[in-house]
């Protein structure tokens, strides 16, 4: 789904909606992230996840084609952590097995290694 | 670090956009939360142009560890959600507000 269907999908359940007023909540929900994250505020939608923005330290990197060492400035990247919700949608049709027969075997209070999305 | 943004405040950008009453503008906000999840659930990509893509990834079986006990563990197939920044988010982030990518 791209911007433009969202934003027809919003037009067919709000009949009394214009596109031009359906485009522009769309883009306001997105920008009022974008702009929360650039003031340096996270951004937290139940169900929906997590966006913040992570501090990245200034390194010196390498052009890959020359290996000439190149400056790379701080900066802040955006970072997303998906609600518990939609991961667990994700892998309710038997895609991601779940666990069962093993945890029983480990200790109590052992974390759930699928709710902890290493990378 | 100021407060943290919630579906309030998201209700709110709209509210000040649009000439709706606060309810009908928490309402849209709502579905659209809710559209991009069920997009997402079904494992469909979700492209919003300027601001990033949700794309579901599929990962195969691995052998995780338990990183206080040390112990073993299988982590089976499973999907999970990636969220890739444009590069005008990424820009807009570091206050490059043109959005430009030099």
């Amino acid at each position: 789904m791209i911007k433009s269907e969202l934003v027809e999908c919003v037009m067919r359940t709000y009949p009394g909606l214009y596109q031009r007023d359906a485009e522009t909540a769309v883009d306001a929900v997105l920008d009022a992230i974008t702009d929360a994250l650039a003031n340096g505020n996270r951004v937290e939608i139940r169900g929906f996840g997590a966006f913040s923005a992570k501090e990245r330290r200034s390194r010196v990197g390498r052009n890959p084609r020359t290996g000439q060492r190149v400056p790379v400035a701080a900066k802040r990247v955006p970072m997303f952590k998906a609600s518990k919700e939609i991961r667990e949608a994700l892998n309710q049709d038997g895609l991601g097995a779940p666990r069962a027969r093993k945890t029983a075997a480990l200790s109590a209070g052992v974390l759930g290694a699928e709710s902890r999305g290493s990378e | 670090m100021g407060e943290t943004c919630t579906r309030a405040h998201l209700t709110e950008a709209v509210y000040r956009k649009l000439g709706l009453s606060r309810t009908e503008c928490a309402s849209i906000v709502e579905f659209v939360l809710e559209e991009m999840s069920a997009r997402i659930a079904k494992g469909e990509k979700v492209k919003l142009s300027s601001f990033g893509s949700f794309l579901v990834r599929s990962k195969g079986r691995r052998i995780g560890r338990n990183p206080k006990t040390g112990v073993e563990v299988p982590i089976e197939p499973r999907r999970v959600l990636v969220f890739k920044p444009s590069n005008i988010l990424r820009a807009r982030i570091n206050h490059k507000n043109n959005g430009k990518v030099e």
